[in-house]
């Protein structure tokens, strides 16, 4: 297969600091990468970086083998979508409105969609399950709904790598998983790849083909999610004590947090 | 739902409500120039033209060198605060921003008064510094917004508040200064006054007003992105920085004409585009030339009411708006957190 997005050696620094430094990373077509990683470990940065809108100092970033520096803005936008954390459009646009801005940098100078471009966001809509929301109002939505939207806007971007920045922090568990559903099932179809961060480990490594643990910006590990997580790294890059065993229903690795309580509640009993 | 059910907006779209907007304008010049003291009404003009009847020099002269340049000027004030709510809304994402409740109009009238004050010619020098007032304010504004942009309502509110006292403090400061028959004109003006108006200020406002709005207009697309986040905006390839200088600029320059021209008119820039959201919906290509027209419908009617309800005597405009404005201000500050809901 493809790699879509290739990075070596790339380092960043805002001013004196490096704040990320020497990130080797592939990204394959059709694939999903978690990145996790405690705050501050550089996470965002990374995310930024890959989009191109932050400008690396060392190291080179290729989008699908030519040097992302290349491109324009405009060339980048239609190769790649973000997805923010949260998204606050305080105006009364409509879902089917926002996902339409997705055609942005497909337009040329007349500054209308056209007919196409509308079927391209209705399809958009309909893979993302968000067709009935279409009329009502952004910010009448849940927070699970509005990501799906973004979501459909990332696709009517027609974007083959879709970067999503803790999509899920601000969502409850089933929306969380259905968030995780929906870009699982539309790497699989749309051969879509994925860079997806998020603090829910668990539920990370059920959908991942690999994950990137940073710690104080550069990589700790990354690999398939079962070497990556582990007590050991868990904890040494967390620096808070877990316990790693497996999903027994996925085999994937699971996530216990150690309660400093435990003691002095086997105590009290 | 299938097809093309869904509302979006389209170029058709905007040219109906342009022309819908546009016959109601037109309706309301008629309107207002037959309102007033002398009346005279319109089908005496008529008469004229059509040559049945000889004309009342009188008559002309009140309609055609008084009534109309000032409903003319009205509604090319109008358009330019509802223009200017409608951008700044967008760039600060936050529907209370408004060039009086942000402090602009006082900037700029602040330069007016020193241009005015140091003797500047009314056609050049005084809006030139009018400008410059509009622009420092704006820059304030921007400073305090920050790196992201964005603006909280209370933030909003709090520097709103702190720029109008102080250059308040500043318009007070050369006021005192001035004495007699000027002080009561000034003040006039101060509260946003028409009875001034010229044909050669809308010889200058007019073309420089429809050029700004309409290089501004070109990027009503790319507002409706930084809407929804400057980051998102960025990543879609908007150039963010460019379009914030080309608006302030752009802004600073209409504003500052338009204070110089009329004083501090305010809240037309809340209410009409918040009126114009509600019915038309948040797309920048609809509702920029929409709210523009909107606010020249709307502060005609302001002004004939102004110069008509107390008659002989008149009333600043400015105290129409705020009647009407401080009220709706409040209305909307309560609604703030529960949802703005589209029509």
């Amino acid at each position: 297969m493809d790699s879509e997005l290739i990075l070596k050696g790339v380092s960043f620094r805002y001013d004196s600091q490096w704040c990320l430094e020497g990130i080797d990373l592939e990204l394959k077509e059709g694939e999903i990468v978690g990145m996790i990683g405690p705050n501050g470990s550089g996470k965002s940065t990374l995310l930024k970086i890959m989009d191109g809108l932050l400008k690396v100092q060392k190291g080179e970033i290729l989008l699908l083998n030519r040097p992302l520096s290349e491109y324009t803005r405009g060339d980048i936008a239609r190769r790649i979508a973000m997805v923010p954390q949260e998204s606050n459009f305080r105006f009364p646009f409509s879902a089917f409105e926002v996902v339409l801005m997705g055609r942005f940098p497909h337009l040329g100078p007349f500054p209308f969609e056209g007919k196409e471009d509308q079927e391209i966001a209705q399809h958009s809509m309909e893979l993302t399950g968000t067709l009935d929301l279409a009329p009502r109002s952004i910010h009448e939505l849940s927070g699970g709904e509005k990501q799906r939207v973004l979501i459909a806007r990332a696709l009517t971007q027609k974007a083959q790598i879709i970067l999503l920045d803790e999509p899920t922090s601000f969502l409850d568990i089933r929306h969380k998983v259905e968030i995780f559903e929906l870009i699982s099932t539309l790497s699989r179809t749309q051969g879509l790849s994925v860079v997806i961060v998020s603090h829910d480990i668990s539920l990370a490594a059920q959908y991942c083909q690999r994950m990137l643990l940073l710690n104080k910006g550069s990589i700790y590990k990354v690999g398939e999610p079962a070497e990556v997580i582990t007590a050991d790294t868990i904890s040494a890059v967390y620096q808070c004590p877990v316990f790693v065993d497996e999903n027994p229903i996925s085999k994937t690795p699971r996530v216990t947090v150690v309660s400093k309580r435990k003691e002095s509640k086997e105590q009290m009993l | 739902m299938r097809g093309s059910e869904y509302y979006r907006v389209t170029p058709v779209r905007v040219m109906t409500t342009g022309l819908v907007l546009s016959g109601i304008l037109l309706g309301m010049i008629l309107f207002s120039l037959c309102l007033g003291p002398a009346g005279i009404s319109l089908k005496d003009a008529l008469t004229w033209v059509t040559g049945s009847r000889s004309v009342d020099q009188t008559a002309w002269m009140i309609l055609f060198k008084i009534r109309l340049p000032r409903i003319l000027l009205a509604g090319l004030v109008g358009f330019t605060l509802a223009f200017g709510g409608v951008v700044f809304q967008a760039l600060l994402r936050n529907p209370l921003a408004e060039p009086f409740i942000l402090g602009i109009s006082s900037g700029a009238a602040v330069g007016t008064i020193i241009g005015i004050v140091l003797g500047l010619g009314f056609n050049l020098g005084v809006p030139l510094l009018s400008f410059m007032g509009a622009m420092f304010t704006i820059l304030l504004v921007m400073g305090i917004a920050g790196r992201h942009g964005g603006l909280e309502s209370s933030t909003l509110l709090l520097t709103g508040v702190i720029i109008n006292a102080f250059f308040t403090a500043v318009i007070m400061f050369f006021l005192s200064t001035t004495g007699g028959s000027r002080l009561h004109s000034m003040l006039f003006w101060l509260y946003g006054d028409l009875s001034q108006s010229r044909y050669v200020q809308l010889s200058i406002g007019l073309p420089v007003i429809l050029a700004v709005s309409g290089i501004i207009y070109f990027f009503s697309r790319h507002l409706n992105l930084i809407v929804g986040g400057e980051e998102s905006a960025l990543q879609m390839g908007v150039e963010v920085e460019l379009l914030k200088w080309i608006s302030f600029l752009g802004i600073s320059l209409m504003t500052g004409l338009v204070v110089s021209f009329s004083g501090i008119i305010g809240f037309v820039g809340l209410i009409v585009p918040h009126l114009m959201r509600m019915v038309l919906g948040a797309d920048h290509r609809l509702l920029m030339p929409a709210a523009a027209l909107g606010g020249a419908v709307f502060l005609i009617a302001a002004d004939t009411f102004a110069r008509t309800i107390l008659s002989p005597s008149e009333l600043p405009v400015g105290v129409i708006t705020a009647f009407l404005g401080a009220p709706f201000f409040i209305y909307l500050l309560r609604q703030r957190g529960s949802q703005w809901t589209q029509s």
